[in-house]
């Protein structure tokens, strides 16, 4: 059942003089903070604090969290986003305290578990992407967007090439024209066909000497394998460009196909998509990238490294601490000494707990397990789309790789019906939404992704609801959803006026 | 003034011609097909006066709830002037898109432009296309 009465502001549920806790008698003098701190450090007054009791905190927080949708409660077909289920063993790997609580301060002889853990994490990144050298670093996809085009621009640098630009096809996730653009280059956008392929013709015709990086999607967002991938990636390496690969779908094709053959030069990965990192929740998140031989001298700093002794490094350690070197195995270390380096782009080794989940699922899965995770993967997108094309037309075809994208354009004109009243419709049912309104390039667009973690049972059930849904009286969609605290928030005035503060209503 | 009047771009902008002082003068704005499909506007980026700007150069942004979109100079020329009531009345543009609602004026350099623009009948034809 519902609890309204839990899930008000704290502000609203507090009340004066309750407290959580009880102390003991104070056992030293008394003084007041005037005494102790010159005025200038003194507040006016004391903070606007709720005053509340534990149970009070604890049902507000759980009643909320029952408030929304999450993979472990719900289907979830965000296109886009990858939603498969994240195993829970990866959460108790990440909490074991040989992981979760070493310092990166601590000498390197008694990290080597650790380092271990994160070496074999960049062979692995590399064999899958087939590109030889791994920065584990990056906080983020984008943020690993960001990073591999600094690569890029510093690999360019080096050889006296000026290049300003990078082409970025219309369908491409938002993040691409933005990392360029931090980054310091012009971005120009490449055209793409209904198919979701890339415009060749446009392609050719904004291909030239200016251009640093192509940064692709493949799978792109409309789930379709770019089919002149080779000769694009050929086209740019002939004028002397990189390929980069958003690998935002590599959830498609491990084990299947690796970017590194297929022309990139460079790419990210999302381990919150691809390899059953933590979603959302404004992070931390990682971007590993791995790049082609000739761009690893630029990667960030320090990677991890194996060594023969680590003498030299010990030896300078203020507290005479020695390595207990084992004799059958090589040593690991940081190796900070690469003088073509952009530099670090985030503290010690990235954001640790998110890699460690990612290699445990790698781990898990192994390389067969992983191929079969993508083979899943597409065969319920082609699944829930043999269902979907007939009620809602997809206009890339009968076949896609990840995920797929339909349209209500029709519906929306015929009956008034748009892609969104669809999405929260669904909502009352107790499926996500899928993602809608991207891609642009197709109109009233609904972008359904079910990951491999799903059964066929639940592929049906989505599919009939949705069904179900379009037949459905206007009216009922357009106030849809019905079953939910919060309808449909006024998304201009929160983006015109937007409130950033909160307070109880008085 | 009436849509039927206005001469339009591709990319659905919409222009008035007109002689001031032995300078052609275009007023530029977005069509109504182009704002209803940007759904709910939020905010607008108005290009600054005294830009030059070329056919087919994104010189405006505006941003719905959905997605930031360019808005295209239909003509080349000097931007003479923003149309500054939208920074704080965006509703200008759905509720008058032809009036009220116009985005700049662009004093034409070049009237080469001009030619690649189609006439309300065929612009019609053109967004009967690509709302299906």
């Amino acid at each position: 059942m519902r609890n309204t009465r839990d899930t008000k502001l704290l502000f609203e549920l507090s009340e004066a003089g309750r407290r959580a806790h009880r102390l003991p008698a104070c056992d030293v003098p008394e003084r007041t903070a005037k005494e102790l701190l010159p005025a200038s450090s003194l507040a006016a007054a004391p903070p606007a604090l709720p005053e509340l009791s534990e149970p009070q905190v604890v049902r507000h927080f759980a009643n909320l969290s029952q408030l929304n949708m999450s993979v472990d409660t719900h289907f979830y077909p965000l296109g886009s986003c990858t939603m498969k289920y994240n195993p829970k063993r990866n959460e108790r790997a990440a909490r074991m305290p040989g992981i979760a609580d070493v310092h990166p301060y601590q000498p390197e002889s008694t990290l080597q578990g650790m380092l271990q853990l994160l070496y074999e994490m960049q062979e692995y990144l590399q064999e899958i992407s087939g590109l030889p050298a791994c920065s584990l670093q990056p906080a983020a996809g984008a943020h690993g967007e960001l990073t591999a085009l600094w690569v890029a621009a510093a690999y360019f640098r080096d050889r006296s090439e000026k290049r300003t630009k990078v082409l970025v096809p219309d369908s491409a996730h938002g993040t691409n024209p933005a990392s360029a653009s931090m980054a310091g280059f012009q971005t120009v956008t490449v055209k793409t066909l209904a198919s979701g392929a890339v415009d060749m013709d446009d392609f050719r015709r904004l291909l030239d000497d200016e251009i640093a990086v192509f940064m692709i999607t493949n799978p792109n967002t409309v789930g379709v394998f770019e089919p002149n991938m080779k000769a694009i990636a050929d086209a740019v390496h002939a004028r002397g460009g990189l390929v980069y690969l958003d690998g935002a779908n590599m959830n498609a094709i491990l084990g299947i196909a690796r970017p590194g053959d297929f022309g990139a030069d460079m790419q990210h990965y999302n381990p919150h998509k691809t390899f059953s990192g933590p979603h959302g929740g404004g992070g931390p998140g990682a971007g590993p990238i791995c790049v082609a031989e000739k761009l690893a001298p630029y990667l960030p700093t320090p990677v991890v490294v194996k060594v023969k002794s680590l003498e030299p490094r010990v030896k300078s350690q203020k507290d005479g601490s020695t390595a207990s070197p084992a004799l059958d195995s090589p040593l690991l270390t940081l190796d900070y000494d690469r003088p073509k380096s952009i530099g670090r782009v985030r503290a010690f080794f990235g954001n640790v707990g998110v890699l460690v989940r990612a290699y445990c699922y790698i781990r898990t899965h192994g390389p067969d397990g992983l191929k079969r995770v993508s083979e899943n993967a597409v065969l319920n997108a082609n699944y829930l789309l043999s269902k979907v094309k007939h009620f809602l037309p997809v206009p890339q075809g009968d076949r896609c790789m990840h995920e797929f994208v339909a349209t209500a354009g029709k519906l929306k004109s015929e009956k008034g019906v748009s892609a969104m009243d669809i999405a929260k419709r669904l909502l009352d049912y107790g499926f996500h939404a899928p993602t809608v309104y991207f891609p642009l390039s197709v109109k009233e667009s609904i972008m359904i992704e079910p990951t491999e973690t799903e059964s066929k049972e639940m592929l049906d059930a989505f599919a009939e609801t949705l069904f179900r849904v379009i037949g459905e009286d206007a009216e009922l969609l357009h106030e849809a959803p019905h079953s939910t605290a919060i309808s449909r928030p006024d998304d201009v005035r929160a983006a015109r006026q937007p409130m950033l503060t909160y307070s109880s209503k008085e | 003034m009436k849509p039927e009047s206005l001469l339009f771009a591709k990319t659905h902008e919409w222009v008035a011609v007109a002689e001031e002082g032995g300078q052609k003068i275009a007023t530029v704005g977005l069509s109504k097909f182009a704002v209803e499909a940007l759904t709910d506007l939020v905010f607008i980026e108005l290009p600054k006066v005294g830009r030059q700007v070329a056919v087919g150069e994104s010189f405006c942004e505006v941003e719905s709830v959905k997605a930031v979109s360019d808005v295209y100079a239909p003509v080349a020329g000097e931007v003479i002037a923003a149309n500054d009531k939208l920074a704080d009345k965006l509703e200008l543009l759905s509720n008058d898109p032809y009036g009220e609602g116009w985005v700049a004026r662009i004093k034409i350099t070049d009237e080469t432009g001009l030619k690649s623009l189609m006439d309300h009948a065929a612009y019609q034809k053109q967004c009967a296309e690509e709302s299906h």
